[in-house]
C-alpha cells in the first residue's frame, strides 16, 4: 500500500464530531491507517485545506460504535490511529474483531476505556461542591482536576442529580454551567474562583474522621482506591495525617485499657419496653392506623372499622371506596347502603354490629375526574392483615362475616373462591379462630345486570338471615 | 452547621461505624425530576475512602446511642460508658441534604439505639425516611436498619421509603445471642427477615416499590467460636431462605469502654477477608456450601491462601483444565480466573484459539492460573502435582498489625 501520507488535525480535547467526520471522509477515499498521520491541533484543520466530502454515516457493529466515544477522551496522543485500526480492520472483513478481547488491539483499546470508565467513576465520586449564595440564591462550585478530557462526558451525570441546583464544575481544560435548565460549556477554570468552604464542609470533616475505625488502619487498601493525586481537592483528606499517627497509639490504649465498671442500667427496663409497646386497646390500635402510609399513595385518609366491642357479628368487607374515603367512615357508599338495606330486611341491626375493612385505605384508578376503585393486590392485603387480626382479637365477636374473596383471602391467607364456599365456614389465623360465614360483597350485586339483580339480592338477604340466625345460637 | 449538631454528629457517626455495610448499590436507576434532588446508579458510588481502606458512601449514622440493650459486643450496649447523643428528626434530614448537596455521599444508612421502645425508634426512623421523601424529593439512595423487634406493620412502612432494609444477624448461634446479646431473640431477627423478604418478593411481583434493593445482614465475626464453616453455611441458607442481597462479615474489632466478657484484640481482618471470598464464590462461582467447606480444615480457612486456591490444591485431580474446551462450570474453578476473565475467555474462544499470552491479556492472575490451565501453547507438565505447589502459591505472611 503506498500513497502519500494524509495528515489530520483534530481539535484539542475530545473531538469526538471531528473523528467521525475524518474517519467518514478517509474511509470513503480507501485511506488505509498506515498513511494517515493524527495530529491534535488548535483548529481541526482535516486535509490540509481541502474540505472533505460530503460523506454519509458509516455503519459499525455496535460494539465498535459504543467504544468510540468512550475512548476519544484519553489523553494518549494515539487515541485516534488506535481507533481508526480497530475500525479499518472491521470493515476489512474481522467484523468480530470486538468479540476476541484477547487481540493485542483490542486489548489496549479496553484498557483505555477502563482507563476513562474509571476517571468518569472518580470525578463523580470526588468532585466536591462550595456553596456559596448571592441574593438569596444558593449556587455550587467545584474545582476537579481530571485525568482525561472527560467534562462533557461527566456531565449528565451531575444534570441528572442536581437538576434542581444551579452549579458549575470548572476544570484546567474547560468548565461546565449548569443553570437549573441549560448546560453550557465554557472555557477553563481557575482554582482560585472556588468560595471558600462553609459549615458543612468542617462538619464533613468531623464525620469522615468519626466513621473512621483506627483498629482497622489499612492505608494501601484507601491509597489504591482514593490515589493521592485526588486528595488535594477534597476537604476531609486535611485529617488523614493526624488519623493515621493517632491510630496506632489509640488503638494500643483502647486494646490494653482494662473494660471500666459498667454504667448501671435498670435491664429490666429493655424487656418491658418491649412487651409494652403493643396496643392495648382498639382506640390505640386505630391511633396506629390512623397515622400510618398507605401501602399505596393516594388515599386521602385510614377508614377505620366501627361498630361496638363485643359486638356479636362483625362484617369485614374489602376496601374502602370513594365516599368512605372522604367521609372516613366504612360502608357508606352505594354498596354500604345496599348492605344496610339488606341487614335491615335480615333483621340485624347495623348500629350493634361491627363493620371494617380487609384493607384501610382506598385505592384507586384516577379518570378524568371519577377515581375508579381498584381491588388491592394480595401483597396489599397481607400488609393489613396485622391490623384486622389485632382489630377483631378485640372486638371479639362471635361471628365474623367475609363480604366478598378479599375478606375470605385477610381471614384465612388463602384464596378460597365464594361459589364453593358460601355459607358457614370456619377461619383459623394464627391464635384467631373465628365461627365464621362467607357470602358476596354488596358491590357485586351492583355490578350486576338488571335482570340477575333482584334474584341475587334475595340470596344475599337470604345469607344474611342465616347469619342473623347463627348470631343469635352463639350469643345465646 | 453550629458545634452542637457537629459534636452529636461526630459522637453518632463514632457510634455507628462498626457496622460494615456501606453499599449504595441495587437500587434501581433513578434521576432528580424538577423540583427533586439526586439520583441512583444501580452500581453505587464509594465518595471517599478513610484510612481503614473502607468507602464511605453513605452518612452513616445513628438516630441515637442511647439504647436499651445490653449486646456485649456493641459500643452503645446500655451498661456502656461512651458519650451518648440523639438527633432530632430535622437535624438527621437537614445533614443527608445538606451532604448531598456538596457530592458528599449517596444517601442516608440510619440506624439507632433503641430507646423507649423499639416501635417508638422505628417510628422516628421512618419519619426520617419519609420527611426526605416527600419534604425534600429526595431520590438518593436510603439503607434503615430495621428493628426485628418493631412492630410488623412499621418494618413493613420502612419498606416504603427505604431503597434497602437490613436486620443484623450479628451472632450466627443460638447460645451466643442469648449470652453475648441477652434482649435479642434468634427467632423474632429471622422471623422479621423472613417477613421483608415475603414483602420482597410480593411487591416485586406487584410491581410496587418495596425495598427495591432488597435486605442484607452482618454477622460479627470472632466474638464468638464459630467456625468459618458454620458462617458460610448459615450465609448461604439466608441467601436462600429470605432472599437475602449480601451478608457483611464485620471482625470484632476493640471498642472504647470494652465489655470483660469480650476478647480485648486486633480484629482479625485476614479471616474477615478469607470469608467474604467464600461467599463470592458461593454468590458468583458456582460452589456449593460442601465445596466450600472442603476448602476449610476442620472448618476454617488458610490464611495463607484463598478458599479457591485452597479448594483447587485439594482437588489437583480436576486439573490441568483446558481454556479452549472446559465448561464454564469448571473454568470458574481455576484460581486467578475471575468470573469476568471466564466470560471474556468464552467470548474469545468462538472466534480464536487462545494461547498463554492471551490468557495473559485476560487475567490479572495468570501466575496463580497457569499451573491449573492448559492452552494452545502450553501445558503445565508435572506442576499441578508438585508438592511445593502451595508453597509457591501462597502469600506471604501478611503483616497483620496496624501498619
Amino acid at each position: 500500500m503506498t500513497g502519500p501520507t494524509r495528515a489530520v488535525a483534530l481539535a484539542p480535547g475530545a473531538d469526538l464530531a471531528g473523528f467521525r467526520a475524518a474517519v467518514r471522509a478517509l474511509v470513503a477515499e480507501g485511506v488505509p491507517p498506515e498513511r494517515v498521520a493524527w495530529s491534535v491541533g488548535a483548529t481541526s484543520d482535516l486535509f490540509g485545506s481541502a474540505p472533505p466530502a460530503e460523506t454519509g454515516p458509516l455503519r459499525l457493529p455496535r460494539a465498535v460504535a459504543d467504544l468510540v466515544p468512550m475512548v476519544v477522551p484519553h489523553r494518549d496522543p494515539e487515541r485516534y490511529a488506535l481507533l481508526f485500526q480497530l475500525i479499518w480492520r472491521v470493515r476489512a472483513g474481522e467484523r468480530h474483531l470486538m468479540a476476541v478481547p484477547s487481540d493485542p488491539l483490542v486489548h489496549r483499546l479496553n484498557l483505555m476505556r477502563k482507563a476513562i470508565g474509571r476517571d468518569l467513576h472518580k470525578m463523580h465520586a470526588f468532585l466536591r461542591f462550595r456553596r456559596s449564595e448571592e441574593a438569596g440564591v444558593e449556587r455550587f462550585t467545584a474545582w476537579f482536576e481530571p485525568d482525561h478530557h472527560i467534562l462533557e462526558a461527566a456531565a449528565p451525570f451531575f444534570v441528572a442529580r442536581f437538576r434542581s441546583l444551579t452549579w458549575s464544575i470548572l476544570t484546567p481544560d474547560a468548565s461546565a454551567h449548569w443553570d437549573g435548565a441549560a448546560l453550557r460549556l465554557g472555557p477553563p477554570g481557575r482554582r482560585e474562583d472556588l468560595p471558600p468552604g462553609d459549615g458543612f464542609e468542617a462538619g464533613w470533616r468531623d464525620y469522615y474522621e468519626s466513621t473512621f475505625n483506627p483498629a482497622r488502619t489499612n492505608l494501601k487498601a484507601m491509597r489504591a482506591e482514593m490515589p493521592k493525586k485526588y486528595w488535594r481537592n477534597m476537604p476531609e483528606t486535611l485529617a488523614i495525617p493526624a488519623l493515621v499517627r493517632g491510630a496506632e497509639a489509640g488503638t494500643r490504649a483502647m486494646i490494653e485499657r482494662s473494660p471500666s465498671v459498667p454504667a448501671r442500667r435498670d435491664p429490666a427496663r429493655a424487656v418491658a419496653a418491649m412487651a409494652d409497646q403493643d396496643p392495648a386497646s382498639l382506640d390505640e390500635l386505630n391511633a396506629i392506623i390512623r397515622r400510618s402510609e398507605p401501602l399505596v399513595p393516594g388515599a386521602t385518609q385510614a377508614v377505620l372499622g366501627e361498630g361496638p366491642v363485643g359486638a356479636t357479628i362483625a362484617f369485614v368487607g374489602e376496601q374502602p371506596g370513594d365516599q368512605e374515603d372522604r367521609k372516613g367512615r366504612p360502608f357508606v357508599g352505594p354498596a354500604g347502603q345496599l348492605l344496610s338495606r339488606a341487614m335491615q330486611e335480615a333483621g340485624i341491626d347495623r348500629g350493634a354490629s361491627y363493620l371494617t375493612n380487609a384493607v384501610k385505605h382506598f385505592k384507586f384508578e384516577e379518570r378524568g375526574k371519577r377515581r375508579i376503585h381498584q381491588k388491592p393486590t394480595a401483597g396489599e392485603v397481607s400488609h393489613y392483615r396485622w391490623w384486622l387480626d389485632r382489630e377483631l382479637e378485640f372486638v371479639a365477636p362471635r361471628l365474623v362475616v367475609a363480604l366478598g374473596a378479599t375478606a375470605v383471602l385477610a381471614l384465612t391467607g388463602k384464596a378460597v373462591p365464594i361459589t364453593r364456599a358460601r355459607g358457614p365456614f370456619q377461619f383459623e389465623r394464627h391464635h384467631n379462630r373465628f365461627a365464621g360465614f362467607i357470602t358476596v360483597h354488596p358491590s357485586y350485586l351492583l355490578r350486576l345486570p338488571d335482570e340477575a339483580k333482584a334474584e341475587a339480592y334475595g340470596a344475599f338477604v337470604g345469607d344474611l338471615r342465616r347469619v342473623a340466625e347463627l348470631g343469635r345460637e352463639l350469643a345465646g | 452547621m453550629d458545634e452542637t449538631l457537629a459534636k452529636k454528629l461526630r459522637i453518632l457517626a463514632d457510634a455507628a461505624k462498626y457496622d460494615a455495610s456501606c453499599a449504595s448499590s441495587g437500587a434501581p436507576k433513578r434521576s432528580a425530576r424538577k423540583g427533586e434532588l439526586g439520583s441512583t446508579t444501580g452500581a453505587g458510588i464509594c465518595h471517599a475512602y478513610t484510612p481503614d481502606g473502607r468507602c464511605v458512601s453513605l452518612l452513616k449514622i445513628l438516630l441515637t446511642n442511647w439504647c436499651l440493650f445490653d449486646c456485649a459486643y456493641c459500643v452503645n450496649r446500655r451498661s456502656s460508658n461512651v458519650r451518648r447523643a440523639k438527633f432530632t428528626v430535622e437535624e438527621v434530614v437537614r445533614l443527608t441534604v445538606e451532604f448531598y448537596k456538596r457530592n458528599y455521599i449517596e444517601g442516608l444508612f440510619l440506624s439507632s439505639g433503641i430507646i423507649k421502645s423499639p416501635d417508638h425508634t422505628m417510628e422516628q426512623m421512618n419519619r426520617v425516611a419519609k420527611s426526605l421523601r416527600r419534604d425534600h424529593g429526595f431520590r438518593g439512595y436510603i439503607h434503615l436498619k430495621t428493628i426485628p423487634e418493631a412492630s410488623p406493620w412499621l418494618i413493613e412502612e420502612a419498606g416504603l421509603f427505604a431503597d434497602r432494609l437490613s436486620i443484623n444477624v450479628e451472632l450466627p448461634t443460638e447460645q451466643s445471642l442469648e449470652r453475648l446479646a441477652p434482649e435479642k431473640d434468634g427467632a423474632s431477627i429471622q422471623g422479621a427477615m423472613a417477613q421483608i423478604g415475603e414483602r420482597i418478593v410480593e411487591a416485586k411481583a406487584e410491581r410496587r416499590r418495596f425495598a427495591p434493593a432488597g435486605q442484607s445482614t452482618q454477622v460479627i465475626v470472632g466474638a464468638d467460636a464459630t467456625t468459618d464453616e458454620a458462617l458460610i453455611r448459615k450465609s448461604a441458607h439466608l441467601y436462600g431462605s429470605v432472599g437475602l442481597k449480601r451478608v457483611y462479615y464485620s471482625a470484632f474489632s476493640p471498642i472504647p469502654d470494652g465489655a470483660a466478657i469480650l476478647p480485648l484484640k486486633s480484629p482479625p481482618l485476614q479471616r474477615e477477608h478469607r470469608l467474604y471470598q467464600a461467599d463470592w464464590l458461593i454468590r458468583y462461582y458456582e460452589f456449593t456450601p460442601d465445596d466450600v467447606a472442603d476448602a476449610a480444615d476442620e472448618g476454617m480457612f488458610a490464611l495463607d491462601v484463598d478458599p479457591k486456591l485452597a479448594w483447587a490444591l485439594k482437588n489437583r485431580a480436576r486439573f490441568p483444565v483446558d481454556v479452549n474446551r472446559a465448561e464454564r462450570e469448571m473454568l470458574l474453578r481455576v484460581p486467578g480466573l475471575g468470573a469476568r476473565a471466564v466470560d471474556r475467555i468464552i467470548q474469545a474462544r468462538r472466534h480464536t484459539t487462545l494461547r498463554l499470552d492471551d490468557v495473559a491479556r485476560l487475567t490479572s492472575a495468570l501466575k496463580r492460573a497457569r499451573p491449573f490451565l492448559i492452552a494452545a501453547d502450553y501445558t503445565p507438565g508435572g506442576q499441578t502435582d508438585r508438592l511445593d505447589l502451595r508453597a509457591r502459591l501462597a502469600e506471604p505472611a501478611r503483616q497483620l498489625s496496624l501498619f
